[in-house]
């Protein structure tokens, strides 16, 4: 890839190219869009967490003036999943229902108030089954089982790996230290409710679904399949998503219901989901208990880590057992790990099921690790930020667990980091109350796997350049508020000499554009913008070699900025963009060109190692500063600084923004937000009793960017959506022990938990809030992989790396 | 979004036109001002009042009269947000101030009144949750679903009939007083006049309130409140401190209003202290309050009023936060606010 530093649009902090439209309320969403002849979709919610569905009777509803059609399970019978492996979802519940608001009704009607009546006139009988709402439970309890399939009982899946010799390692500990900790669930809180709309045509047998989604591609799979219809049937199309983190990533009953209803009703059928069902649908944080285990040298030097999650999946699969492998996969992007052994669970529990949320399966564990780092720091007498230093990976690692960092500026976002927070002068000189707190961590830029099995590329970009000049980019790449259209924009017009905002976008939208997996795993950046980099450099080649024929220039010598393409040398030998696409029209037709991108194939053999390789790895530093108020257990964040290896910032303004938004993100985990079950049902489903920060709780965020020049990412990029989220949680409770010395070992902080904390260590207690334990369960033995040639050569046996520190 | 049930709307052009609509009708009425607690409270299917009486057009009702010598009328109509930026009450009164200040968010202060906001249902969290939410985990007898609604002691569902969810045996609903302007008002000795058809009264704000989570006011279904009275400020000083998750938007878990006069040497002449948020009605602490009378504010009688307090505060696992928590920081609050009040 041409590398050159003096970027025309690529690194300034331009405006969003969809700004105007966002800001000025033009920007149509889901649930804004009217079709004639729509009507209303609306689903009944199961009042029980588990039971049999003995009988239901729609005749009263069907009979109600204005209603136009009611479905069951029956009539949608198919079953359905983002994972390939764990399809076992229907739109409506099938003769059981699993958690208190899942779908076991739909009806369409001529309005919402019609609707609503109907559901109430549907009615059906329930055989109760116990529910099991705990990870506890779950593991201990074989029936009822909420599922006929998993290894046993409720456990839905098992995972157990070893990666170069975990007992030699701790064998040759001078210190070996374990902990446990719990993380709370917590769920994604858009602002944008989630939404559908669709229109069947009768004479073409043809659907088209506008939805809120982050996943287009995925939903469109998923109608052909529950629907039955071929795929060139079906249109999907996302309207710009009012947020998503995740919590829009998979095929949702509201969508194949208001599909289903309008090819009976053939009317346009909208489904908007009302609050308290976005917290239903949820797919949010996995609530999970960890145990960590880790040998120290003298010298702090990692010699073997032992892992363990169990992870409260909810009501069913989602991406779990991507998200079971995401909690131990990562462990080794941050710290050299030389022996690493993971054991991991997630079990079926009658809630709302988690998903992928910003993160995915990474802050539960980089709570725990960067918790458990400060303790190995305190019990060694070493500074935590050195104890980190010691152990942290650098650029070109071969990791013991099969993954390639390519880039990397963690060093560089410590020291950063470290020096704006004026950590030295604070670290425990701060008085009692104050006090400063420190993580680091890592994060994919794209899964390195589709979800479903395939060869084909991950991100596909198509564009158009005619006479007038006119650039028209064609991608299926999603805007959920992320700037993923900015970012395509820039991208071209960098390569054509362009303004962001002369690129005219066609996005997300499978009949006319080509194929993009969807916006999560913070690929796109990354995959799209490969893609649109290939594709607009072809184009180039054709604009310029008509502008080269037609100024006597040779091509090499010519520069496109500032919608112009002159000679480097003589700039006033010169033509405007459209002149020279118009030249390019002339000269060979219509100037159309493609891109394409597939991330390099995964390193591991092994069952589980799709899950970790990455095309590249973000890095990211925080320092919390804490204010906590000792007779109320308050904790206020006084500022956060936060330094992310982002590559290159294609635009800063979006990168600071997802910053931001990640710490707002973060610390609403930390702090308050928690998805509760009380009797068995949600406890507080709405946004008043959710707690979540508002303004008032947001404290400054100092961002550093920190530029590597990423190999394999478009000019040097890589992503920012989600990594930042991650060290912030453990910072601010690392902050906290600093501040009082209490350890609050299971999220939120609670004013009641620092209070319960401080009243041990007034005891003479240990100042600790968290888990007593994990469950007494023997996972099967596990899996040993021999670590890669590559590490083994970066890494002799831990011994000879130890004499040689000294 | 939650759609509102079916009902007809009302708008009188005179406060005697309301009156005579609210005898009219009946409990199969309601007046409406502001609305931001009806309105909610309908799409979750609380309330269901057949017809609405709209008070928000009636400038009768809206406007701050009087000053500090004299005291302060406050019409019920007047918004949060008025009351709360008025420049006498904030030089006289800055306690009400303070409280009318923090009400959730600074648009529903726009919208809401001061009428509405000492009106305000009482609430729980078995309670305050949709419909389905609470077909789920079964009715409460402040919601008792399909067997209708709660708006009277006359249409009370029979005693036992359906259970408090968050106190099962209990006979009676234990949700929770959580306006944040009635214990200020009570603290300020503040009145406020009802009226209906056949007249009207004006009664202390305390014997507004009736503990019992379900009929919470005294006040007569076909009568308005229509006014607030203030006595003469008379160099009284008032705060009040509100404990909640976060800084906007949430009700109180907890208030604590305190009103002080302390002789020119610092001795405490009058003192009133009530709390909001941990029971049915504003809770008075009188005895708290005597042991400050003749005192000079000292960490010593902080610490015992603080426990005087911390006794009788009840709270229920029916809010945010946790109970022994909400119960603990009123005595930290009290202190608190007696702290602040002291040192002006």
């Amino acid at each position: 890839m041409a590398r050159t530093k003096d970027f025309s649009v690529i690194g300034k902090p331009l405006p969003r190219v969809d700004a105007w439209a966002k800001c000025t309320g033009r920007a149509q969403y889901a649930d804004d869009l009217s079709l004639p002849r729509m009507a209303y979709g609306k689903l009944l919610p199961s009042i029980y967490p588990h039971a049999l569905i003995q009988h239901i009777d729609i005749s009263q509803a069907e009979r109600l003036s204005g209603v136009l059609a009611v479905i069951t399970g029956e009539s949608l019978p198919v079953k359905y999943g983002i994972m390939p492996s764990t399809q076992d979802e229907t739109a409506l519940a099938v003769g059981k229902v699993r958690y208190v608001g899942e779908p076991v009704a739909a009806v369409a009607a001529i309005d919402e108030d019609i609707a609503e009546e109907a559901l109430s006139l549907i009615h059906v009988e329930y055989e109760p089954l116990k529910p099991i709402m705990s990870i506890e439970e779950a593991v201990t309890v074989k029936e009822p089982r909420i599922h006929d399939y998993g290894p046993e009982g409720n456990i839905h899946k098992l995972v157990s790996l070893e990666f170069g010799d975990v007992d030699a390692g701790f064998a040759e500990a001078d210190h070996v230290r374990e902990d446990v900790f719990f993380y709370q669930g917590n769920t994604h809180l858009p602002m944008e409710q989630h939404s559908a709309l669709a229109q069947w045509n009768p004479a073409e047998e043809k659907l088209t679904l506008w939805s809120s989604t982050q996943t287009a591609h995925y939903v469109h799979r998923a109608l052909a399949r529950v629907l039955q219809l071929p795929e060139h049937k079906i249109r999907v199309i996302a309207p710009p998503v009012g947020g998503g983190f995740g919590g829009k990533d998979d095929p949702f009953s509201h969508e194949i219901c208001a599909a289903k209803l309008s090819m009976i009703t053939g009317r346009p059928i909208k489904i908007t989901l009302t609050r308290e069902e976005v917290f239903y649908a949820h797919r949010g944080r996995h609530p999970v208990l960890m145990w960590v285990k880790t040998g120290v040298k003298k010298n702090g030097k990692i010699t073997a880590m032992h892992f363990k999650s169990f992870l409260d999946g909810g009501a069913y699969g989602s991406y779990g057992i991507a998200s079971t492998y995401y909690t131990g996969a990562l462990q080794t992007i941050t710290y050299k790990i030389p022996a690493y052994r993971f054991q991991g669970m997630r079990v079926f529990t009658n809630k709302p099921p988690s998903g992928p949320k910003r993160g995915h399966g990474t802050p539960q564990p980089r709570y725990a690790v960067e918790l458990h780092m400060d303790k190995l720091a305190q019990d060694l007498k070493i500074d935590p930020i050195t104890l980190r230093l010691r152990n942290l990976t650098g650029p070109n690692h071969m990791t013991v667990n099969w993954l390639k960092i390519t880039s990397n500026g963690l060093k560089k976002c410590v020291k950063k980091v470290v020096a704006a927070s004026g950590w030295k002068d604070k670290y425990r000189k701060l008085p009692l109350g104050k006090g400063v707190g420190f993580a680091c961590s890592t994060y994919i830029c794209g899964a390195g796997l589709p979800i479903y099995w395939n060869d084909m590329p991950h991100s596909e970009v198509q564009i158009k350049i005619d006479r007038t000049g006119t650039v028209t980019a064609f991608s299926g790449a999603i805007d959920i508020g992320q700037g993923s259209d900015t970012v395509l924009a820039t991208v071209i017009a960098e390569v054509l000499g362009l303004y962001p905002q002369d690129i005219k976008l066609v996005t997300a939208d499978t009949d006319l554009t080509p194929i993009d997996l969807g916006s999560y795993s913070s690929r796109v950046t990354m995959m799209m913008g490969n893609a649109a980099y290939e594709a607009a450099m072809k184009a180039r080649k054709l604009i310029f070699k008509a502008a080269s024929e037609k100024l006597g220039v040779p091509v090499k010598n010519l520069v496109a900025k500032e919608r112009r393409i002159f000679d480097r040398e003589d700039p006033k030998r010169a033509l405007s963009f459209a002149e020279a696409a118009r030249l390019a029209e002339t000269r060979f037709g219509l100037i159309g060109a493609v891109g394409s991108y597939k991330p390099p194939k995964k390193m591991g053999n092994y069952k589980g190692s799709g899950v970790g390789p990455s095309p590249a790895y973000s890095f990211s530093a925080c320092v919390a500063q804490v204010d906590c108020d000792s007779e109320t257990g308050a904790v206020r964040v006084e500022k956060i600084w936060l330094a992310h290896d982002i590559g290159r910032a294609i635009n800063p303004i979006l990168v600071e923004g997802q910053i931001e938004g990640s710490v707002y993100m973060a610390l609403g985990e930390v702090l308050m937000e928690e998805q509760i079950f009380r009797k068995n049902l949600h406890k507080i489903p709405s946004l008043l009793d959710y707690k979540s920060l508002t303004f008032k709780e947001m404290p400054p965020v100092e961002s550093i960017l920190i530029e590597t020049d990423e190999p394999r990412g478009p000019f040097g990029a890589k992503e920012a959506g989600q990594g930042p989220l991650n060290p912030v949680i453990p910072a601010v409770a690392n902050a906290v022990y600093n501040a009082l010395g209490i350890r609050i070992e299971e999220i939120p902080i609670t004013p009641e938990k620092v209070l319960k904390a401080l009243e041990e260590k007034a005891k003479g207690k240990l100042a600790r809030v968290g888990p007593d334990g994990i469950p007494d369960y023997k996972f099967p033995d596990p899996i040993k992989v021999e670590p890669p040639e590559e590490w083994k050569q970066e890494h002799p046996p831990v011994s000879q790396a130890a004499e040689k520190v000294g | 979004m939650l759609r509102l049930p079916k009902f007809e709307y009302l708008a009188p052009k005179t406060l005697s036109e309301a009156t005579k609509m609210l005898a009219d009708h009946g409990p199969d009425a309601m007046a409406v001002a502001g609305g931001t607690d009806v309105y909610p409270k309908m799409k979750r299917r609380q309330f269901l009042p057949k017809l609405l009486i709209g008070l928000r057009h009636l400038n009768e009702l809206k406007g701050v009269q009087g000053n500090a010598h004299s005291g302060l009328v406050i019409k019920a109509g007047t918004s949060l947000t008025e009351v709360s930026n008025h420049p006498m009450v904030r030089e006289s009164y800055p306690g009400l101030a303070t409280a009318t200040g923090v009400i959730s968010t600074p648009i529903l202060r726009n919208m809401g009144t001061i009428g509405g906001n000492l009106c305000l249902d009482t609430r729980c969290n078995y309670y305050d949750q949709t419909h389905h939410w609470r077909a789920a985990i079964g009715w409460c007898m402040k919601a008792p679903g399909p067997k209708g609604w709660a708006i009277a002691p006359e249409r009370a569902p029979e005693k036992g009939d359906i259970p408090c969810r968050v106190a099962p045996g209990s006979p009676r609903c234990w949700a929770v007083s959580s306006t944040d302007s009635a214990p200020m008002f009570i603290a300020l000795d503040a009145k406020v006049k009802l009226m209906s058809r056949a007249g009207e009264r004006l009664i202390p704000v305390r014997e507004l309130y009736r503990d019992d989570g379900m009929f919470y006011l005294n006040k007569r279904h076909e009568e308005l409140l229509t006014e607030i009275h203030l006595p003469p400020a008379s160099g009284v000083k008032s705060t009040y401190w509100k404990l909640r998750r976060r800084g906007s938007f949430d009700f109180p878990v907890l208030g604590v209003a305190v009103t002080l006069r302390q002789a020119p040497d610092g001795r405490v002449e009058r003192a009133k202290i009530v709390l909001g948020g941990v029971g049915s009605h504003p809770m008075e602490m009188p005895q708290a309050a005597q042991l400050l009378m003749g005192q000079k504010i000292t960490p010593d009688v902080l610490d015992a009023v603080a426990q005087a307090v911390f006794q009788p505060a009840r709270p229920l696992d029916n809010t945010d936060y946790h109970l022994f928590y909400r119960k603990r920081m009123a005595a930290v609050y009290v202190k608190r606010a007696l702290t602040e009040l002291a040192s002006m």
